[in-house]
């Protein structure tokens, strides 16, 4: 068996320096594998697979598979015809677009004429897109092969579990080999196949994402386990996921009250997991045809596929790479210089949540009202050195709409980040800014347009210094919570 | 007799038709239909019949007894 971490450092997905340089190249434009890509580059599922092979207790297939799209909403089913057509003609308009993904909304490899029909042609007319599949894991050890041949180099398989007695708690069913097998040995074959389609994976040199449905009281001790059989096993990220079980959804779960996670219960899970295989933070949970920068769905803007005529502009897709990879070198060069100069010997020793409102970039250059989800940083300072690591995202309603903030918006926006200490904006207005400095957070907008981690650092180096100097008195925060329901263009 | 699809439950998903030893299945305005004069329940061929056992939604597939039991 391989393993990615001894010949390459897994390291964290977040950056450069902790990759070997050809797993870098392979994830650097990556939205869904590199965090830092997420800010520049955009990702669209295409729904050309329907069909699943099983069930699992948190999906109601009325609507898409909730490992991949958020429980609840409905894609539109393309042909791979048209798949490829909507592909050329989201490319041409957004330029950030980098990676085309296979998510359902059933199982993409419950359809593999469908699937790789869609990845065939599309590799003819646009080469520089990457592709990538997301699977339950049941049929993979048969498809290793033409996963490979097809150069697909992202794979993501949902495992929820690594031993049947979890698993026959989320998977009521599964068919195969012409047969509808329920309980403890469906689990079984599903768990077996899932370990071997990833080892088959790995020893070919595909990248896998696992996927995790954290359930409390079903599988949120066992997460721990599954993270270190896939790591054991090559995986390149985990991705540790919220339950979501709105009882509207119709799923199992939701019907039977089974609830979701707090934020803090998800982190709880994600840092007990730290050491073994990297956790992915910043999962949107998109649906099966999303489409844009994880923060944002522009699917509705290409529903007219019939119509659409796309031109492929090679040049064009380069030159907005070019402009990303120099801004990514500025971004790395301002985090370096905030360090430095945050640096301070004897400062005291804190660690604390901070929310970031960004339009992508990597920048602080969004308004307070506009933003419907905050990017959350851990932002520490540790023997006089400043240390910032993205920890995930919050979702939240639009509190601005139509020229002013709607005031029952507003504690929607807090509990989600709640957990925060400070909230960086490139602008906000009067009322918002005083009712987050009544719930205890703080609305800065001094470092409206810098880069993210300039804004961090600089905000907690000031944080340091007003604590110390006895001006504001450091207190713990409370606990957040994670906004239910589908995530849909605003 | 045949099986059936009740078109107001199926979603659409196609889960079916592949696996139909008998290409009796076919999509019809977003939904899925049987041609009962093909279907053989899988007599002769799985044990159970493919269509049932692959569906995600609960009594959608259903036995139709318009038609008389399937002889091989």
């Amino acid at each position: 068996m391989s393993c990615a971490t001894e010949s390459g450092n897994c390291g964290s997905p977040a950056g450069q320096s902790d990759l070997s340089p050809e797993i870098w190249e392979k994830v650097k434009n990556h939205p869904c594998y590199s965090e830092e890509a997420h800010h520049h580059f955009a990702r669209m599922h295409v729904a050309v697979a329907p069909a699943c092979n099983l069930q699992c207790n948190y999906c109601n297939r009325t609507y898409d598979c909730s490992n991949e799209s958020r429980p609840g909403v409905v894609s539109q089913k393309l042909s791979p015809e048209q798949a490829v057509k909507k592909v050329l003609a989201v490319a041409e308009k957004i330029p950030e677009l980098s990676v085309l993904g296979i998510a359902g909304p059933g199982d993409a490899l419950a359809n593999p004429q469908k699937t790789f029909a869609t990845f065939r042609m599309l590799q003819e007319a646009a080469p520089d897109i990457k592709l990538c599949l997301s699977t339950n894991g049941l049929a993979l050890p048969e498809y290793v092969d033409e996963i490979v041949k097809y150069n697909i180099d992202h794979v993501t398989i949902t495992i929820n579990m690594v031993d049947p007695e979890v698993g026959e708690k989320i998977y009521p069913w599964i068919f195969h080999e012409h047969r509808r097998i329920r309980g403890h040995e469906a689990a079984k074959i599903l768990t077996e196949r899932q370990m071997r389609g990833l080892e088959m994976l790995t020893d070919r040199g595909v990248l896998v994402k696992i996927n995790s449905v954290l359930i409390p009281g079903v599988n949120d001790r066992h997460l721990v386990e599954v993270n270190r059989a896939v790591k054991e096993r090559g995986a390149f990220l985990h991705n540790i996921m919220p339950l979501i079980s709105e009882p509207e959804h119709g799923t199992f779960f939701g019907l039977t009250g089974q609830r979701g996670p707090s934020a803090q219960e998800l982190k709880t899970v994600q840092d007990e997991c730290l050491g073994g295989a990297n956790l992915m933070r910043h999962c949107r949970q998109c649906r099966a045809d999303a489409v844009g920068l994880l923060n944002e769905d522009r699917s509705a803007e290409f529903e007219e596929v019939d119509e659409m005529q796309p031109i492929y502009d090679f040049e064009k897709r380069r030159a907005y790479q070019e402009k990303v990879d120099r801004e990514r070198l500025a971004q790395l060069a301002a985090k370096e210089k905030a360090k430095e100069l945050a640096i301070r010997e004897n400062a005291l020793d804190l660690k604390v949540l901070v929310a970031v409102a960004t339009e992508g970039g990597g920048r602080i250059n969004q308004h307070f009202g506009h933003a419907n989800e905050f990017q959350i940083y851990e932002v520490s300072s540790i023997s006089g050195k400043i240390a910032t690591s993205f920890a995930g995202h919050r979702r939240v309603d639009l509190y601005c709409q139509g020229g002013w903030g709607e005031e029952e918006k507003l504690p929607s926006v807090i509990s989600a980040i709640n957990d925060c200490h400070a909230v960086l904006v490139a602008k906000i207005g009067a009322c918002p800014r005083e009712e987050l400095r009544n719930a205890g957070i703080e609305p800065i907008d001094q470092f409206a347009h810098a880069f993210i981690e300039e804004g961090l650092i600089g905000w907690l180096s000031d944080y340091r210094t007003r604590v110390e100097s006895g001006r504001i008195e450091h207190r713990p925060r409370g606990d957040a919570s994670i906004r239910q329901g589908a995530y849909i263009a605003a | 007799m045949a099986y059936k699809i009740i078109a107001s439950s199926c979603t659409g998903c196609s889960a079916c038709e592949p696996e139909c030893p008998n290409q009796a299945i076919f999509e019809k305005n977003g939904t899925f239909l049987i041609k009962p004069e093909k279907c053989t329940e899988c007599i002769g061929h799985f044990d159970e019949p493919q269509c049932v056992a692959a569906c995600p939604v609960d009594k959608t597939v259903i036995i139709d007894t318009a038609y008389p039991r399937y002889s091989a």
